[in-house]
């Protein structure tokens, strides 16, 4: 007797893959392009994949950095664009030369590996598209050299144009050569903002002030667009103001961890590395096929200062999945210990002096202020009766068990809009562990999901997709009983016995 | 005289319970393993059209009271739009006999212009479709926690991340829960844990057959607002939240194994990409709007897909709730039934008489198995049903 399946669940689904690769690299930056060369050079086969250049239409909701509405029309052309990045990138002919297959303007948005809940998949796939069409691949191991995000801080008037992240100038001013503006104010004291000064200078950017943790923000000038910062001492004294027309928020950055969450690996908060990290073994790996590479794995002042880490730890990362995969290969070089300072009490620290005005907007996409998140408040295009709400916030919530980020954001929608949470993710966490009275580490990570960048329709859309998918599709399961009438038996052809007994037919 | 009741499982079904419990006044605890509504309660398209349960016409007429009755906002919208994208579409959705037309409620069907005006997204080619003067949707997440708050505002208990061990019984009842965190005395329990239903049956020698599955969904970035949020077809089901994103899903599901108390994380599939496909055709006006997000969810089903809904006779203070994967739009009927049948034994505005374990006798071990409801991966044997 041969084992029946049921036709209208996914057994027996066949997802077409466009390729099969050993290896795959994930971002093309100093770790990742160090780990493509290093890995192709040990013979194995390497697809290096990178998102840039990013469609201006996702520029302009922040993904995957803080754009600040800050770019030229020059974005729009995505041809001028790659040859602008493979320019800004000097290292991606040597990935070239190695024979790595290199995809730039390719985003990575899903992973779907084998798990509890999933057991339908032939191997390992990683979701891929460009801007006309998605498709899968399968891969055998893959590393995972993401880098980092900015690190979304509020301050009265940060949701203007005009306002940016570190990573988003960067991109702007180096990657893209299309920033837009002049003058720029720097948020921040660390080795982010002297790395934004610098960049700013060989840019030909004027840098009019920076302000740091001694300071606050106390408003951004301008009607619609930023055309000043004012700021005081937080000791109260000499309040002073600028003339600029960007202001650039360089306070921290944020590991990029969407990916390892995606391919089930484990994170953990680490508040000397920048935030939730992947917990790796004594080797470096993630799990039995993932290995991460550079600013993913955590951030610290040594590797904003210099790419030198980032390149030994996409090298060492390339050695060990070359040996996992039975190849020979080099042992690991030493990187020296990063530094230890506690990056969780900078966001506390500028939250405290920042966070004070209940009506400050958290979400931006979605909206939602400071008030609304720690109320735990539906959002204000629903009518409710508020007298409910006096006696409920984060507190009672918090008394019930610890605070969980994604039930907050059920309730408030604080991180639910098309950014995808990129732009508070962060300090809601931090919020809520500051109203909790608890660690930043207590609140659990929200999870991240699929499409881990926004995309059309017409391009997510599996236009690839099989014909037993057709054939096999059910709106919601295929029972046929459960749409009869249920005050009266299940007719005697659609009866569980009936179903039972048809199954030894097979 | 039953003075308190636990209810395991803090989801659609258990929460709406405990409310309904303690309008009556009866002392209720919930007992929940980890978050209020966390599973496929809070995770699901949060549609309310279920003609063909006894429960419908409560459904029908409670909806539009959840809000008031509750004192937290539901999301909750009266109407359901049906698409259909073709001719055969549109001849299958005619040929299939409408319980709620049969129970006096009204459809209304709508041709190529009227669906055009009602949705502008549809294609210039729709060929047509019917809207419900009935049914509706809410939002679940905000659902399940204005129940929990609601049970909370009345009095009663609700333990998060407490882990039901097993129970006391004494004299053919149950006495006493016992969890991770202690005892908890009773007079009545009611178990709606979900697909964990089974495991916490068994703990009373009790076999309820049901197996878990995972199913996923997407969610769009919001586009504005049409005057009916449920509108679905083209094999989706969904909903046009008051934000204005687009939640749909469908498709193949995967069955999974749950081998002790805990739920694991329901990732998704690459069919999340055809659910996208699905909505593009539906909507084909829409394929630069951008998907910002999926999800998925846990959920369990009876070998024929019907609920178990049912007060036991041994140990007779027990009332065992299996909704089988249809839980959240029947959940506010679902709870006053319970109610009726933990204080009364019965319940008088349901026939429930064919929602009980014993249509299940004869039923043999290897149930899932034999109609392939069960874990599959490639390298199983493959056969056909």
């Amino acid at each position: 007797m041969t084992r029946p399946i049921d036709h209208t669940s996914i057994a027996g689904k066949h997802f077409p893959t466009a390729e099969h690769v050993a290896l795959v690299v994930l971002g093309a930056g100093p770790a990742g392009i160090a780990a493509a060369v290093e890995a192709a050079g040990l013979g194995v086969k390497v697809m290096l994949i990178d998102e840039h250049p990013v469609a201006s239409a996702l520029m302009g909701i922040d993904v995957p950095w803080m754009f600040g509405e800050r770019m030229t029309a020059a974005v729009q052309n995505q041809g001028r664009m790659l040859e602008q990045i493979v320019a800004a990138r000097p290292d991606l002919q040597a990935a070239f030369d190695a024979g790595v297959d290199v995809r730039l303007g390719v985003y990575a948005w899903g992973a779907f590996v084998e798990g509890p809940t999933s057991k339908a998949l032939p191997g390992s796939l990683l979701g891929l598209a460009d801007e006309e069409r998605s498709w899968l691949i399968r891969f055998d191991r893959i590393i995972v050299a993401a880098g980092a995000r900015d690190l979304g801080l509020a301050f009265p008037g940060w949701d203007r144009p005009g306002v940016m992240g570190a990573q988003g100038f960067a991109a702007a001013t180096a990657l893209y050569g299309a920033f837009s503006g002049r003058r720029i104010a720097i948020i921040g004291s660390g080795a982010l903002a002297a790395q934004v000064a610098r960049q700013a200078a060989a840019a030909g950017v004027a840098v009019a002030a920076t302000i740091d943790a001694t300071q606050r923000i106390t408003a951004v000038l301008g009607e619609a667009e930023v055309e000043g910062i004012a700021f005081a001492r937080l000791d109260g004294s000499a309040p002073a103001s600028v003339a600029c027309d960007t202001i650039v928020l360089a306070v921290d950055l944020v590991p990029n961890v969407e990916m390892f969450d995606l391919l089930g690996c484990k994170t953990v908060f680490a508040p000397e590395k920048g935030g939730y990290v992947p917990v790796t073994d004594a080797a470096g790996r993630c799990s039995p096929s993932v290995y991460a590479a550079g600013d993913c794995a955590g951030i610290c002042d040594a590797s904003i200062a210099t790419p030198a880490r980032a390149i030994a730890s996409g090298r060492n990362a390339a050695r060990l999945a070359v040996a996992d995969a039975g190849h020979a290969a080099p042992a690991a070089d030493p990187i020296p210990p990063a530094d230890a300072a506690d990056r969780d009490a900078w966001r506390r620290a500028f939250l405290a002096a920042h966070a004070t005005d209940r009506a400050l907007t958290i979400c931006r996409c979605e909206e939602v202020p400071l008030e609304d998140l720690i109320g735990v408040r539906p959002p204000r295009y629903l009518d409710y009766d508020a007298t409910k709400f006096e006696n409920r916030d984060i507190r009672t919530l918090a008394a019930m068990g610890p605070v969980n980020q994604d039930q907050v954001k059920r309730l408030t929608r604080a991180g639910m809009g098309p950014c995808q949470g990129r732009r508070c993710r962060e300090q809601v966490q931090t919020l809520l562990a500051m109203q909790g009275n608890q660690a930043s580490g207590d609140i659990p990570m929200p999870s991240y999901r699929a499409p881990l960048r926004p995309l059309p329709l017409k391009v997510i859309n599996a236009a690839d997709e099989t014909e037993e998918m057709r054939a096999g599709w059910t709106t919601w399961f295929g029972i046929p009983a459960q749409w009869l009438a249920q005050w009266e038996p299940a007719p005697e052809g659609l009866s569980w016995q009936n179903r039972h007994n048809r199954s030894y037919e097979g | 005289m039953t003075s308190h009741v636990v209810i395991v499982g803090g989801g659609a079904t258990g929460l709406s319970s405990a409310f309904w419990l303690r309008r009556e006044g009866v002392a209720v605890t919930v007992i929940e393993k980890g978050i209020v509504g966390w599973e496929a309660s809070g995770r699901n398209g949060g549609g309310a059209t279920h003609p063909y349960s006894p429960l419908f016409r409560e459904e029908q007429r409670l909806w539009p009271m959840m809000d008031d009755l509750l004192g937290y906002p539901t999301e909750h919208r009266p109407q359901r739009v049906r698409i259909a994208i073709n001719q055969s579409q549109l001849d299958i959705m005619r040929s299939t006999e409408n319980l709620a037309v049969q129970q006096g409620f009204k459809v209304e069907e709508l041709d190529n212009k009227a669906m055009r005006e009602l949705i502008p997204w549809v294609g210039d080619d729709v060929a047509g479709g019917a809207i419900y003067h009935y049914g509706g949707q809410a939002n679940p997440q905000r659902t399940l926690q204005a129940y929990a708050w609601a049970v909370q505002d009345l009095g009663g208990t609700i333990m998060q991340h407490t882990v039901v061990t097993g129970f006391e019984t004494a004299g053919g009842k149950i006495t006493g829960v016992q969890t991770d965190q202690g005892l908890v005395g009773c007079d009545a329990v009611v178990l709606a844990a979900g697909p964990h239903t089974s495991q916490l049956a068994a703990m009373l020698g009790i076999s309820v057959p049901v197996v878990a599955a995972r199913a996923e969904m997407i969610v769009t970035e919001p586009v504005p607002l049409i005057s009916v949020g449920g509108s679905d077809g083209n094999g989706l089901y969904g909903r046009q939240t008051l934000r204005g994103n687009l939640a749909y899903g469908g498709g193949p599901h995967e069955w999974i194994d749950l081998p002790d108390h805990r739920t694991p994380r329901a990732v998704n599939s690459p069919v999340m990409r055809s659910v996208a496909r699905r909505l593009f055709e539906l909507f084909p006006k829409l394929g630069h709007i951008r998907v910002i997000r999926s999800w998925a969810g846990v959920i369990e089903n009876t070998p024929d897909g019907r609920p178990i809904l049912e007060r036991l006779d041994s140990p007779e203070n027990v009332v065992v709730a299996s909704m089988s994967s249809v839980g959240f739009g029947l959940s506010p009927a679902t709870g006053r039934a319970i109610m009726q049948l933990v204080t009364q034994g019965r319940c008088d505005f349901a026939n429930l008489d064919y929602l009980k374990l014993n249509r299940f006798e004869g039923l043999g071990p290897n149930w899932a198995e034999e109609v392939g409801w069960r874990p599959w991966s490639p390298e199983s044997e493959e056969g056909a049903a």
